[in-house]
């Protein structure tokens, strides 16, 4: 009788165990995307869902020649690009030069550049939106005081966005220096012996050693990166509205005007479902990697 | 000769790490010099470094432009509901993915994968349209339930799990303990590093939050310390930033003591989860 029960248990415990969690995960991550995707075919309406309609392809056909939909496409290309180039170069210069030895200053210097990433973006930018104050703020205090020419930083639609990218830029970099930290320190100490009984210069070291031993975790970065920055959207709302002039407007700014300001809700999904690909590829990347990882070590 | 320029080279290295590390406080440190200044101070010119007199009186001033400890009640509740809900959901789940074989669980466990990597600002959209249907937008349900299972939690815990000897738990089971008495009381103090990771993880993340709170809520009575202070700027405009700083010390300043006593453990979990 017993050995029923537990064979019993033994197959059915296991499901008990998952459904939770994967009750959750079916009722907030699938069925909202699939959700999503048909949503972007309707033409949506909310007040009479009676009225809602097939519309096929429309609202991208539709989303893609608006101007608006394609400022906020190049705006995120363009923030998602410069802050990869900036981010990743800072971060890989930064971890180098303070991951290489132990050091009170160098532990000191890794806790004060990570001390951004765990602080409210909302905090992060209203300190810097004010710092940027074209009048009062301490940026164009220093700029004047060095002779340089004053900018109006959020308030020109030719300046807003790289202020953004400064803020967002200032807040990520400690994070990935830690992470790159962490890389460098999984390379054996021998193979650093071995380029310095070749005398090889620090230079050659970093190109011909470091970067191709941590090039796995720089492709993970590139793609946890990439994901991030596509999804910009609090440091917009919070700084610039996604102005002046929908300068500052991002791929997120767009869906979420959409759906509180347009009550647009079917051009809503079709420009998420714009965002599910550009994360899905990243998705993907991310997994290929992540299994040739495992093989080689 | 050589020794010398190595010196220097040194001292060098040293005062660019002291600006470094200036580079990253300052920010924080203006804020709480802008939050104690005058309203004659901060639109001064030359600016003012530091106050002359510290205007304690801006914090009172900030407190009561809205709301703030419904807020910070609110912000607590949701954290502290979350943590626990996941706490119970995600155990026996990265247990079982660790240690139990089933069919199905490897495309389960790419569902987990998926959901790891699905940021909300996809999500969102139909999880409004759900809560709005079950009627329950004007409590702080729309900010906890969508979080019942966190994803990274039992990736993380499923890590840990498999590295315990499979005859520990033959041993358990041979004592007649059941799957929940084994994950509750074999598995998890074997977690302990990982489980306080993933509360750390959850405690940032949702005290720090924005997006969500801001597309979950409609009302004043179910909105979360982030939007508030966010708020501050409209009510306040932008000239009283005095004020806004003040109120901004209050989302800054239990992060930046939590991190001031414990920065080597948290920079740690935040190096350990980034990519493993």
């Amino acid at each position: 009788m017993k050995n029923v029960k537990d064979r019993f248990w033994e197959k059915i415990g296991p499901y008990l165990l998952v459904a939770p969690a994967m009750t959750g995960i079916a009722l907030f991550v699938i069925y909202p995307i699939i959700k999503l995707i048909s949503m972007s075919f309707y033409k949506v309406n909310q007040l009479n869902p009676d009225k809602t309609k097939f519309v096929g392809f429309s609202n991208y056909q539709k989303m893609f020649k608006t101007a608006e939909f394609q400022k906020a496409l190049v705006n995120t290309g363009y923030y998602a690009l410069f802050m990869i180039l900036i981010v990743l170069g800072c971060s890989l210069i930064l971890a180098v030069w303070l991951g290489s030895k132990k050091s009170r200053v160098n532990s000191a210097a890794q806790a004060s550049a990570f001390l951004p990433h765990i602080i409210s973006m909302v905090s992060v930018g209203l300190i810097f939106q004010q710092m940027m104050d074209p009048d009062y703020g301490i940026f164009n205090a220093l700029l004047g005081a060095m002779g340089l020419q004053k900018s109006q930083f959020l308030r020109s639609s030719d300046s807003a966005m790289n202020s953004v990218i400064f803020t967002s830029a200032w807040k990520s970099i400690g994070y990935y220096t830690l992470i790159l930290i962490a890389a460098l320190q999984s390379i054996p100490e021998s193979i650093y012996e071995a380029a310095d009984l070749d005398n090889a210069g620090s230079v050659r070291t970093f190109f011909k050693i470091t970067l191709p031993m941590i090039s796995p975790q720089i492709f993970f970065v590139l793609i946890v990166m990439t994901i991030g920055n596509f999804k910009v959207f609090e440091t917009i709302r919070v700084m610039t509205s996604g102005g002046p002039n929908n300068a500052t407007t991002s791929l997120v700014y767009y869906i979420y005007n959409k759906v509180f300001m347009d009550f647009d809700v079917g051009r809503a999904a079709a420009g998420g479902v714009i965002l599910l690909i550009i994360v899905g590829i990243m998705t993907v990347l991310y997994f290929v990697s992540l299994s040739k990882k495992v093989h080689y070590q | 000769m050589y020794k010398l320029s190595q010196k220097v080279w040194a001292v060098a290295g040293t005062i660019l790490k002291a600006i470094l590390i200036f580079v990253f406080v300052f920010p924080f440190l203006w804020m709480v010099s802008v939050s104690l200044q005058t309203d004659m101070e901060i639109s001064s010119s030359p600016i003012t470094l530091i106050p002359a007199v510290p205007q304690w009186i801006n914090f009172a001033a900030a407190w009561s432009k809205g709301p703030f400890l419904l807020y910070l009640k609110n912000s607590l509740t949701i954290i502290v509901s979350v943590i626990a809900m996941q706490m119970v959901i995600m155990v026996p789940a990265a247990y079982a993915f660790a240690k139990c074989d089933f069919k199905g669980k490897n495309l389960m466990f790419g569902l987990v994968l998926i959901a790891f990597m699905t940021p909300g600002q996809i999500t969102f959209l139909p999880i409004y349209q759900m809560m709005s249907e079950w009627e329950v937008m004007d409590t702080l349900l729309p900010q906890i339930v969508p979080f019942m299972t966190n994803a990274f939690g039992i990736f993380l815990l499923r890590q840990y799990f498999m590295q315990v000897p499979d005859e520990l738990i033959e041993a358990a089971k041979l004592d007649n303990a059941g799957s929940l008495k084994i994950v509750y009381k074999l598995m998890l103090p074997m977690a302990k590093p990982a489980m306080s990771t993933v509360v750390l993880f959850s405690f940032v993340s949702h005290w720090n939050d924005y997006f969500w709170p801001l597309v979950m809520t409609q009302t004043t009575n179910v909105r979360t310390l982030p939007i508030g202070i966010a708020m501050l700027k409209n009510t306040e405009g932008i000239t009283n930033w005095n004020i806004i700083m003040a109120g901004n010390m209050i989302l800054v300043m239990p992060i930046l003591v939590v991190y001031v006593f414990c920065s080597k453990s948290i920079i740690r979990s935040f190096a350990y989860s980034g990519i493993k």
